[in-house]
C-alpha cells in the first residue's frame, strides 16, 4: 500500500493543523511562560514544515511520472481474497482478543485464534488444533502460572473455582 | 540464561524474526526478574540472535537479521562451494570474538566516561539527546526527511499522558488508561512483531527451500582463517565497537561499514562475491562488537545505541536502575556485574553456536505459517501483561499498523523508537532549560560543555541541508 509522499505529507499537516489548535486549550501556569503547549507545538511546526515538503516532493514524483504516475500504489496482495481475508482475519483477532478477552476468557480466545489463523495460513485441521491447544497450554503455565500474570478465565471461571 | 540463548538462537534463525524482536517479545518475561539477570538474559539472546543470524543467511540466502545482511550473499556462496561449515564456523568464532572485544571497550570507557558525565547538566542532557536523536535519523535508512518525520511522530507519541511543568493531561480524550502515556513495550511489540505478521499474511512470495547439506565439522580450519586474517578482526572489531556507540546506529550498520572496509581494503578484492570469508571475518566480528558498543551511551547517559539498548534502557528504568552517571556513584556494584555478564555472555557464544550449527537445519524446517499465529498469540500476551490491561494489546495493534504502513511508505521505524523513548527525557531537559534560562536560547550555550555538543547538534543537522541544497545547485548546472 504505497501513497504518494504528496498524500502522506497532506495527512500530516492537516494532523499538524489539528494538534496545533489542540494545543491552544491547554493551560499554563501563571509566572511561567512555558507550558505544556510548548513542546507539542513545536513538534506540531516541525510536522508542518516536513509535510508540507513532502507534498512538494510528491508532486514533482507524480509530474515527473508523467503516465504512470500513481496517487495510491495497491500491493500485489490486493484484489486476491485469500490474502485479504487472512489480514482481515488477524486484524478481526485482535480486536476480538481486546473486546471479547475478559468476556470468554483468555484460554478459549487464544484457541480459536490460534487455530483459525493456523488453519487459514495452511496446516491441516487437525494439526491446527494440536498446536493451538499446545500453544495455549505453554502460554498459560508461562504467563499464569509462572509469572502470574492475571489474564482472564472468562467463561470457564466456573470450571476453574 | 541458557533458555535466553536459546530463545534468541531460535528467533535469529528465522528470517525475518530480528534480534530486536526478540528483545521485545522477552521482555514481559525479565519484567518479574531482578536488574543484571534480566540484562543477562537480554545481552544473551542478542549475542545469539545476531549470530544465528548468518545461519539462514549461508543456507538459504535470506538473512535470519537485518546484522547479517551484508555478508549473507558470500555466505552463501561458500555453501554453494560445499564449504557451509567454514562459512558458519569463521562466523561463530568471529562473533565470540567481536563480543569479547566489544566488551572489554565496554568496561573500559563507561566508568571513564561516566566521571566526565557527572559534570552535565540540563542543558548537556537536552544536546545530547539531540545528538542521539539527530544520528538517528541521518544513519536510518531511507529519506532523512522521512527519517525525521517518524522521529516527529514518535516524539509526538511521547507527549501523549500527563505533562512534566504543569501535571495536564496532554491528548488523553478523557482515557484514564491514555493518562499513563503510551507504554514503550507493546508500542515496540506492535512495531516490530505486528507489523511483521502482517507484512507476512499478505506477502504473495512462495515459500523459500533449504539447501540440503549434512553439517560437518566445525572447527576444522578456523584457525588458518583467523591467523591469516588477524588483522580484519581487529579492524572489524574495532568499527563495530564505534559504530555501536554512536547512538541510533548498531548492529547492522556496523556490519555493513565493516564489509565495505574490508572489500576496499582486501588484498584479494576480485574475490568477493565467490564465497571468501574475509569479508565474513570483519563484518561477523563487527556486527557482535556494535551490541556491545551500544550499551555504552545507553549505561553511562541513557542514551540507547540501537533499538535494542532502547528498549533495555526502558526496562532498567522500570527496574529502578536509572541508566546515567548516577548508577556508577550508587549502584556500582550492579554495573561491575552487567560487564562481568557480558563477557560471559558472548564467551558462551562458542559452545552455544556450535550446537546451534548442528542443528541449524532442524530449526529452519519450522515453517512461518505456523510460527505467526504463535508469535501473534505470544504478542498479545506479551502486551497485556506489561501493565496488565487489554490496552496494551490495543496499543500493539495501532502501532503495528502504524508501523507497517510507514515502512511500506519508505518510513523508517527506528527513529520513532527512538523519539518513544527518548521523548520524556528531550522534553524534561528542554523544559528545565528553557525555565531555568528564562527563554533566553543563549543559555543553551552558557556552559562549555552544552556549547561543545550544541555545536556539534547543529553541525550535524547543516550536514543534510547542505547535501540537499548542493544537489540542487548542481542539477540546476547540468
Amino acid at each position: 500500500m504505497r501513497f504518494n509522499d504528496a498524500l502522506t505529507g497532506g495527512v500530516l499537516v492537516i494532523f499538524a493543523i489539528a494538534e496545533i489548535t489542540y494545543t491552544r486549550t491547554f493551560p499554563s501556569l501563571f509566572g511561567q511562560s512555558y507550558g505544556p503547549d510548548l513542546f507539542p507545538r513545536i513538534i506540531g511546526y516541525g510536522l508542518l514544515a516536513t509535510g508540507t515538503l513532502l507534498i512538494a516532493r510528491g508532486v514533482l514524483q507524480k509530474i515527473r511520472a508523467g503516465a504512470q504516475g500513481r496517487w495510491v500504489a495497491l500491493g500485489p496482495w490486493v484484489g486476491q481474497s485469500h490474502h485479504e481475508i487472512n489480514l482481515l482475519l488477524v486484524l478481526f483477532a485482535l480486536i476480538a482478543y481486546i473486546f471479547l478477552s475478559d468476556w470468554v476468557g483468555f484460554m478459549p480466545m487464544s484457541m480459536l485464534i490460534l487455530s483459525v489463523l493456523l488453519y487459514r495460513l495452511g496446516s491441516s485441521i487437525s494439526v491446527s488444533l494440536l498446536i493451538a491447544a499446545v500453544t495455549t497450554a505453554v502460554l498459560h503455565v508461562m504467563f499464569a502460572k509462572l509469572l502470574l500474570v492475571p489474564l482472564p478465565t472468562g467463561l470457564l471461571t466456573g470450571l476453574v473455582y | 540464561m541458557l533458555l535466553a540463548a536459546l530463545f534468541g538462537l531460535f528467533i535469529g534463525s528465522i528470517p525475518g524474526l530480528t534480534a530486536t524482536m526478540a528483545t521485545a517479545l522477552l521482555i514481559p518475561f525479565t519484567f518479574y526478574m531482578d536488574p543484571v539477570p534480566a540484562i543477562a538474559c537480554i545481552v544473551t539472546t542478542v549475542a545469539m540472535a545476531i549470530f544465528a543470524g548468518d545461519i539462514p543467511g549461508a543456507l538459504l540466502r535470506i538473512p535470519g537479521t537485518p546484522a547479517s545482511a551484508a555478508y549473507c550473499d558470500e555466505a552463501y556462496a561458500l555453501t554453494r562451494k560445499g564449504q557451509t561449515e567454514l562459512a558458519l564456523g569463521t562466523s561463530l568464532v568471529c562473533a565470540a570474538i567481536g563480543g569479547v572485544m566489544g566488551s572489554l571497550v565496554l568496561s573500559l570507557t563507561a566508568p571513564v566516561l561516566a566521571e566526565f558525565a557527572i559534570q552535565f547538566s540540563s542543558y548537556e542532557y537536552f544536546w545530547l539527546a539531540c545528538l542521539g536523536l539527530s544520528c538517528a535519523v541521518i544513519i536510518s535508512t531511507g529519506s532523512t526527511l522521512k527519517g525525521f518525520v517518524s522521529l516527529l511522530l514518535g516524539l509526538f507519541i511521547a507527549t501523549i499522558g500527563i505533562d512534566i511543568t504543569a501535571g495536564h493531561p496532554r491528548f488523553t480524550f478523557g482515557s484514564v488508561e491514555m493518562m499513563a502515556g503510551i507504554s514503550f513495550i507493546p508500542a515496540m511489540i506492535g512495531m516490530f512483531a505486528i507489523s511483521e505478521v502482517i507484512r507476512f499474511v499478505v506477502s504473495t512470495a512462495p515459500a523459500e527451500t533449504v539447501v540440503q547439506q549434512p553439517i560437518k565439522k566445525v572447527f576444522s580450519g578456523i584457525g588458518i582463517v583467523l591467523s591469516k586474517y588477524k588483522l580484519n578482526v581487529v579492524r572489524g572489531g574495532a568499527i563495530g565497537a564505534v559504530v555501536g556507540i554512536l547512538p541510533g546506529a548498531g548492529a547492522d550498520i556496523a556490519a555493513w561499514i565493516s564489509f565495505a572496509v574490508s572489500k576496499r581494503f582486501s588484498k584479494d578484492r576480485d574475490k568477493f562475491g565467490t564465497g571468501h570469508v574475509e569479508g565474513l571475518v570483519d563484518a561477523g566480528t563487527a556486527n557482535n562488537a556494535g551490541l556491545s558498543g551500544a550499551w555504552v551511551p545507553a549505561l553511562v547517559f541513557g542514551i540507547p545505541g540501537d533499538s535494542i539498548t532502547a528498549i533495555a534502557i526502558g526496562v532498567l528504568y522500570m527496574k529502578g536502575m536509572n541508566p546515567g552517571p548516577t548508577v556508577f556513584l550508587s549502584q556500582p556494584e550492579l554495573i561491575h556485574s552487567v560487564f562481568v555478564v557480558f563477557f560471559l555472555a558472548n564467551l558462551a557464544l562458542i559452545p552455544l553456536g556450535f550446537i546451534a550449527i548442528r542443528f541449524s537445519r532442524q530449526v529452519l524446517r519450522v515453517p512461518r505459517n505456523v510460527l505467526i499465529p504463535i508469535i501473534l498469540m505470544f504478542c498479545i500476551v506479551g502486551s497485556f501483561a506489561i501493565n496488565n490491561t487489554v490496552f496494551g494489546v490495543s496499543v500493539m495493534l495501532v502501532m503495528g499498523v502504524l508501523a507497517y504502513l510507514m515502512e511500506e511508505n519508505g518510513f523508517p521505524v527506528a527513529p520513532t523508537i527512538l523519539g518513544l523513548v527518548l521523548g520524556t527525557m528531550l522534553e524534561d531537559n528542554f523544559m528545565s532549560s528553557m525555565i531555568k534560562a528564562d527563554g533566553d536560547l543563549m543559555g543553551f550555550f552558557s556552559r562549555p560543555i552544552a556549547a561543545t555538543l550544541g555545536i556539534l547538534v547543529i553541525a550535524l543537522w547543516a550536514v543534510p541541508i547542505l547535501r540537499f541544497l548542493y544537489g540542487a545547485i548542481a542539477n540546476r548546472h547540468l
